[in-house]
């Protein structure tokens, strides 16, 4: 019982951990080009991202 | 050019300059960021490897201005963000690479709200599930006492954001639909799992045994899934139409006084402006001709395949193509009350039938949602006789209420629809929406339009054979420099020798080409034009001796006959369509001629020529009204009232703009035999869907009698539902599986020709 009290704390915390780092991916854009991305490691050349990946942010 | 862009050399001969979007057009289709900085969207729906990205990127950032430049392969688009007063050479740039590229509406780039609801609702709902599934695994292991109350209590925490977040989709539909004395598969399901989850909290606060925090919020996840699925289908379709090319003018020159030239968007455009309309646009607005001739491309407009040739004073309507010369125009009437508009307001009048459509799905939720309420409540209604004890009645009232909860029903019709959409998807039609797949799969009678859908709407030469090689390479040669449909169907046969280049070359808009070689005129166009040395009719008169020739000092040396030609495989479809029993006719504004030669020959029994657009409308609703449910496959505007008109509608995607907005399938390559596919799989998925419900009923009718006695344990309720469901999507599966793979299609993604 002792365990429990602590142990499902952090079951839960890390669980929305993960929760938390999809959404953000989610809004930052990297959901939008799935395909691309798969095609993009193949290409030789500097990846940082541009800022039009994050188009999320810019949408009226 | 490269491995991966099929269709790319045969792109490039259809480029031609001026049917690029003006440097105008594009600046007025593009966003500005502020700073001098615009953002454009092109649709580029040849880009699809790795490579293709890199060549697009690499050749587009290098241009003068560019800032950057990203494409999208999923949605197959390119955002280039640029500065400067002069719009960077985006078309011609990509143009010469081999990738076809199509201007984007700035608001139809926005971003898809929806769909990221449904994706956070997921999330969530799929974090809590997990979570209070396991909890509930160690309550079903045999968890007692404060252990299993506090596992409760966790649960129910974790289920309020869920319930709160994802829920709130079902319960928002819900209540639309009560609130309109209307009935849907979300009612059943909001009432479901709000009952589940309070009559959950109340045992908890009892210490009681049982709780269904696991049923409420896994049945959330699991049609969470199938909403989503459906709605990025729909999504998918959607963008690949609005990715074709636009085919409406965006906006023309306008002289001002009659001096100044000022590029207007087509909402600005009033009746009384002049306009300029170079070779290779589209008209507009509708207007008078103050200045200029020119051969117009109707088939859009009108249906008619063969060229009008204009002159001051005609009247011409929006939406018709100015092939040969430019012309000044003087319009007549605002965009608004234009005949594009026109067709809009008779579209949204004759769309009655569709609306009255209910979907299946709404269909059974009619009558399901009052069986099972009824079921509960009767359920309650005898265990208060029986024991007199309302806590235990209510308990298993509610357990019915769970049970049946229509999770696989839920899914029985989406997931179908998916699986249908995505085979559609791999073949080249999009469908815009599930319920056009139901009515589909219902028609008897197939309408097809004549020009531009059974046909291509490009005329081909048909007596080459026939004609004296050297002169066929005069013609030929002659012919490239007109963009005019029959020049372009003669210049195909251009290449073959070398011919000596003419000295001087002029097209004489509405009549025809005359070159000099070598002290000969030659002369190809119209035969009254041409053969100025015979007694036939004066210049500008058709008629009696029209058609096409090419003469040599005035002498008709050879006559060409031209055909509209069919589309590939017209006859085959037309044929499995009569196979699979449907009646099939033609409505046509062309000429009686014109349609019966193409009835003849792809084997159509019935066929209604020179139909106005209304003509159309009113013969589909006789057709309706005498019980049958019409398929109106069209391409022009003066098809697009009959699509709404018609019980389901297609259209290919070189159809004017509103007639694909109003379709509901469009298809992109330029087989026909796209049209007796998407009935086949409609049907199939039809089928399917009947299975489903009927699965979905049957699980009812073993796991209800279970609850009503009252033996359903949380542990019970979560088996039984999950394989209700998984059997569903299993069965939907099938239709990926049994049809045979068409992914390797013939034709690669049509090139849509400026027409």
């Amino acid at each position: 019982m002792t365990t429990l009290v602590y142990l499902i704390p952090v079951a839960l915390f890390l669980g929305a951990l993960g929760l938390a780092g999809f959404l953000w991916a989610l809004r930052s854009g990297q959901y939008e080009d799935l395909e691309g991305a798969a095609e993009r490691i193949l290409i030789d050349r500097d990846d940082r991202p541009d800022g039009l990946t994050g188009r999320a942010k810019m949408r009226p | 050019m490269s491995c991966c862009a099929p269709g790319a050399e045969t792109a490039l001969d259809v480029v031609d300059p001026v049917a690029l979007p003006s440097s105008d057009e594009v600046r007025l289709a593009s966003r500005s960021l502020g700073g001098g900085t615009h953002q454009t969207a092109l649709s580029v729906p040849t880009v699809h490897c790795g490579a293709c990205i890199h060549i697009v990127e690499t050749a587009l950032s290098t241009l003068e201005g560019v800032e950057s430049a990203r494409v999208n392969l999923s949605t197959k688009r390119v955002l280039v963000r640029w500065h400067g007063d002069q719009v960077p050479p985006f078309f011609a740039t990509l143009g010469r690479l081999g990738y076809r590229a199509y201007l984007f509406d700035p608001e139809t780039g926005k971003g898809d709200t929806i769909l990221s609801e449904l994706i956070r609702a997921v999330a969530v709902s799929g974090f809590a599930a997990a979570n209070i599934m396991l909890l509930s695994v160690s309550v079903w292991s045999g968890a007692q006492g404060a252990t299993r109350d506090l596992f409760h209590w966790v649960s129910a925490l974790i289920a309020i954001p869920a319930l709160a977040f994802a829920g709130g989709i079902y319960f928002r539909s819900a209540w639309n639909a009560l609130r309109h004395g209307r009935m849907n598969m979300d009612v059943p399901i909001a009432v479901g799992i709000s009952l589940a989850y309070a009559m959950s909290l109340y045992e908890t606060i009892t210490h009681g045994e049982y709780a269904y925090f696991d049923a409420s919020v896994s049945l959330l996840f699991f049609l969470l899934i199938g909403r989503t699925l459906d709605h990025v289908m729909r999504e998918r379709a959607r963008t690949a139409v609005s990715g074709l090319s636009r085919l409406a003018a965006r906006g023309a020159i306008v002289l001002r006084r009659g001096r100044v030239r000022e590029y207007l968007p087509v909402g600005e455009i009033e009746a009384g402006m002049d306009l300029m309309i170079a070779a290779g646009e589209r008209v507009p607005v509708d207007g008078d001709i103050l200045n200029g001739s020119s051969d117009l491309d109707c088939s859009l407009v009108s249906g008619e395949s063969t060229p009008r040739m204009v002159s001051p004073g005609a009247h011409i309507q929006a939406g018709t193509l100015n092939l040969t010369g430019p012309l000044t125009l003087r319009a007549t009437a605002a965009a608004k009350d234009s005949f594009l508009a026109e067709m809009v307001r008779l579209m949204e009048a004759a769309e009655g039938g569709r609306s009255q459509y209910r979907r299946i799905a709404d269909r059974v939720a009619g009558l399901y949602a009052p069986v099972v309420h009824l079921a509960a409540l009767v359920t309650f209604l005898g265990w208060m006789a029986a024991s007199g004890d309302w806590h235990l009645a209510g308990t298993i009232a509610i357990a019915v209420l769970i049970i049946t909860c229509p999770c696989a029903l839920g899914l029985a019709v989406p997931i179908v629809q998916v699986v249908a959409a995505r085979r559609l998807f791999d073949a080249g039609v999009m469908v815009k929406d599930g319920s056009a797949m139901e009515r589909l799969a219902a028609i008897d009678t197939a309408a097809f339009d004549k020009t531009g859908t059974l046909t291509l709407g490009r005329p081909r030469l048909v007596n080459a054979p026939s004609i004296d090689k050297a002169l066929l390479a005069i013609a030929a040669e002659l012919a490239t420099h007109s963009r005019h449909p029959f020049s372009k169907a003669i210049a195909a046969f251009s290449g073959s020798c070398n011919q000596q280049r003419p000295a001087s070359i002029s097209e004489h808009p509405g009549f025809g080409i005359e070159a000099t070689t070598q002290g000969q005129v030659w002369r190809l166009g119209r035969r009254e034009w041409a053969e100025w040395k015979a007694y036939c009719g004066g210049e500008g008169q058709h008629g009696t001796c029209s058609g096409t020739v090419l003469s040599r000092n005035g002498v008709v040396v050879a006559s060409f006959d031209f055909e509209d030609a069919a589309r590939p495989d017209a006859g085959t479809a037309v044929k499995e369509l009569k196979d699979a029993g449907l009646s099939v006719e033609i409505l046509s504004g062309d000429t009686g001629k014109a349609c019966r030669d193409v009835a003849r020959s792809l084997g159509i029994g019935s066929f209604m020529p020179s139909l106005l657009p209304s003509g159309k409308v009113e013969h589909i609703e006789a057709l309706t009204r005498a019980g049958r449910k019409v398929l109106m496959v069209g391409d022009g505007l003066n098809d697009t009232p009959a699509l709404g008109a018609a019980h389901v509608s297609m259209a290919p995607a070189t159809a004017a703009d509103i007639g694909r907005n109003a379709a509901d399938f469009v298809f992109l390559r330029e087989s026909l035999l796209a049209v007796p596919l998407a009935l086949d799989i409609s049907r199939k998925a039809g089928r399917l869907i009947r299975q489903n419900v009927a699965i979905a009923i049957v699980y009812n009718v073993f796991s209800v009698p279970i609850a009503i006695s009252g033996h359903v344990t949380p542990l019970i309720a979560a088996i039984a539902m999950s394989a209700s469901s998984l059997i569903v999507v299993a069965n939907a599966m099938r239709l990926q599986a049994s049809t045979k793979p068409a992914r390797k299609a013939r034709t690669p993604y049509m090139v849509v020709q400026p027409r």
